[in-house]
């Protein structure tokens, strides 16, 4: 190698790495500050350290037997954000799996009009839905009820799964289709035999989004809910934010308590997530 | 199929069977859309219209402009959507090109680079709340220690709350449009940076003659998208500022949820009326790409 080509490759080298750095400072600065405020007595938590001199699993122990009055509902709410997620998906997966199939499937007439629609819809800033919808959730009688957020959350995660399923099903030959209509398969066999089967991978990146969704949503879960016994975990720790002598070393040990679940899915689903909403995006 | 197909018996055979299978099917369309249908209805269509019908007096209108928040708001919501948008599309397309680098390390930080987006906003905007804490907050706590004297009160001032909003929601979505866009970049043929290479580019020739023509088309439609979904973004900055100091670092999604909680449902909409004319061509734009 020649002197002028090494001296180029480790002028690379070292752009590369100063770039890297302060992308990985920059990423992990925010997170890391949180798992040092959980790891921390409560007074050592303030004093500007960059690891605590006596780390302590103290917190963790206070929000698990739920030994602070911000925290006297933690697994009850938790056990909410769980109920409501997955219900959400469930519904999303329903409702975006039959309508991606009528629309992509069975061709009906209208089906461009309905997917026109539900892309309207996404496009809809969410905190701008978000006042019709809480006036009409009261009208339905809904507030304070699960039902509400996860009716809420299902219909925002609807329209991209929909969109998302209805490219996914576009691949799908059109013979295999045709072939099982010779057969006598009536449209419910074929959703169910073929469709469906076909289909496990694009249902599980919809589902996985539809769950994220709906477990890391803030603004519905504190507009729709109130009761403290019926919020999301979200919810709860927004309302720390009420007080001005709140145990931010607890709330940042409920947060990273909170936070887990979704990035361990997002991590063990990377690959359908990926494959299946970057491919939407790409496209245009 | 056009008038010229030749109308033989087994041909009307088919279409008979084709246009009997077409009205069964769209009998069974029909039933699969109507789950849809129902919740569209319910949670959309009739909210949307409800609350258009109650921001129908035009005395809101006079109301909200005669509102000084308001006009900030717009404002905010402008620069909001301006800078913070064009400052992480920018970064984003550079960092994808760095993500490109086949290195072991870059590999590992690709992955830890997607936390901001894979983990839920509220721990994360609080943690940095709390950083950014005049007195307990570690950031002045380090200036302090430094220089001995004491930090900003940076969450006090609105030009600086307000960009450290826009901060907060470039560190939350700079990750997905960094992935969307290296998607783009490796969907880009290895030849043509291979010709490039023996013809004797440089960096920027290759990116000015091969990458950013490729990736244009995605670039721009990622930024517009960017701004429909930036319209809405309520949690970089109500969980941040909460709207504060004295309501100066609104925007119109915080805005109109401030109203809701005054119980002013007529000038929350009259608000997100007025926004419309900001997002209406936007939309229209983002639907005849992506309903092709």
């Amino acid at each position: 190698m020649s002197p002028r080509k090494l001296l180029r490759n480790i002028g690379l080298e070292a752009g590369l790495l100063l770039i890297g750095i302060p992308v990985l400072l920059w990423t992990l600065i925010p997170i890391y500050h949180m798992f040092l405020f959980a790891i921390s007595p409560k007074d050592a938590a303030f004093s500007g350290q960059l690891w605590p001199t006596n780390p302590t699993l103290r917190n963790f122990e206070m929000v698990f037997a739920q030994k602070h009055h911000f925290l006297y509902h933690f697994w009850l709410q938790m056990f909410n954000s769980l109920i409501i997620s997955i219900g959400t998906a469930a519904i999303t997966l329903f409702v975006a799996t039959a309508a991606a199939f009528a629309i992509s499937r069975l061709r009906m007439k209208g089906g461009r009009l309905v997917m026109n629609l539900a892309l309207l819809t996404y496009f809809i800033p969410a905190a701008f839905l978000a006042v019709p919808m809480y006036k009409t959730m009261g009208m339905y009688g809904l507030l304070n009820n699960d039902w509400a957020l996860v009716l809420a959350m299902a219909t925002i995660a609807s329209p991209y799964a929909i969109w998302i399923l209805r490219q996914a099903s576009d691949k799908l030959p059109v013979e295999l289709d045709e072939a099982a209509m010779i057969d006598g398969a009536s449209p419910f066999q074929l959703f169910r035999m073929i469709y469906l089967p076909l289909m496990v991978p694009s249902l599980i990146a919809v589902g996985t989004y539809a769950l994220l969704l709906a477990w890391n949503e803030y603004l519905y879960a504190f507009l729709l809910l109130s009761k403290d016994t019926a919020i999301t975990l979200p919810v709860a720790l927004g309302n720390f934010l009420s007080a001005d002598d709140s145990p931010w070393e607890l709330l940042m040990t409920a947060g990273f308590l909170y936070a887990l679940p979704p990035a361990a899915i997002y991590y063990a689903f990377r690959k359908y997530m990926s494959s299946g909403l970057t491919a939407g995006a790409v496209k245009g | 199929m056009t008038a010229s197909v030749i109308d033989t018996p087994a041909r009307r055979e088919k279409s008979r069977w084709a246009g009997f299978a077409l009205s069964e099917r769209q009998t069974w369309g029909l039933l699969f859309v109507a789950p849809y249908i129902a919740i569209f209805v319910g949670f959309v269509l009739f909210p949307v219209g409800y609350s258009f019908w109650l921001a129908r007096s035009p005395r809101l209108y006079v109301e909200l402009a005669n509102d000084p928040i308001f006009l900030r708001t717009v404002i905010n919501t402008f620069v909001f959507l301006v800078v913070a948008i064009n400052v992480k599309m920018a970064v984003a397309l550079f960092l994808s090109g760095f993500f490109t680098h086949p290195r072991w390390w870059v590999k590992v930080l690709a992955v830890l680079f997607v936390l901001p987006w894979a983990v839920p906003s509220i721990p994360t905007i609080l943690s940095i709340r709390f950083m950014l804490n005049p007195e307990w907050g570690v950031i002045n706590q380090l200036i302090f220690k430094l220089t001995a004297e004491d930090g900003p009160n940076w969450l006090n001032d609105p030009t600086l709350a307000l960009t450290l909003s826009m901060l907060v929601h470039i560190w939350k979505s700079l990750p997905f449009w960094t992935l969307i866009l290296l998607a783009g970049r490796l969907a880009i043929p290895h030849e043509l940076y291979e010709a490039a290479a023996v013809d004797g580019a440089g960096a920027w020739h290759r990116f000015r003659f091969i990458t950013w023509p490729s990736m244009s088309t995605l670039y721009v439609t990622c930024t517009l998208l960017s701004m429909i979904f930036t319209v809405g973004d309520f949690n970089s900055v109500y969980l941040l500022t909460g709207g504060g100091p004295a309501d100066l670092t609104h925007v119109l999604a915080t805005l109109g949820i401030r109203y809701l909680r005054l119980d002013q449902v007529g000038l929350a909409m009259a608000s997100i009326v007025c926004a419309l004319p900001l997002i209406l061509p936007l939309v229209y734009f983002m639907m005849k790409r992506l309903s092709r």
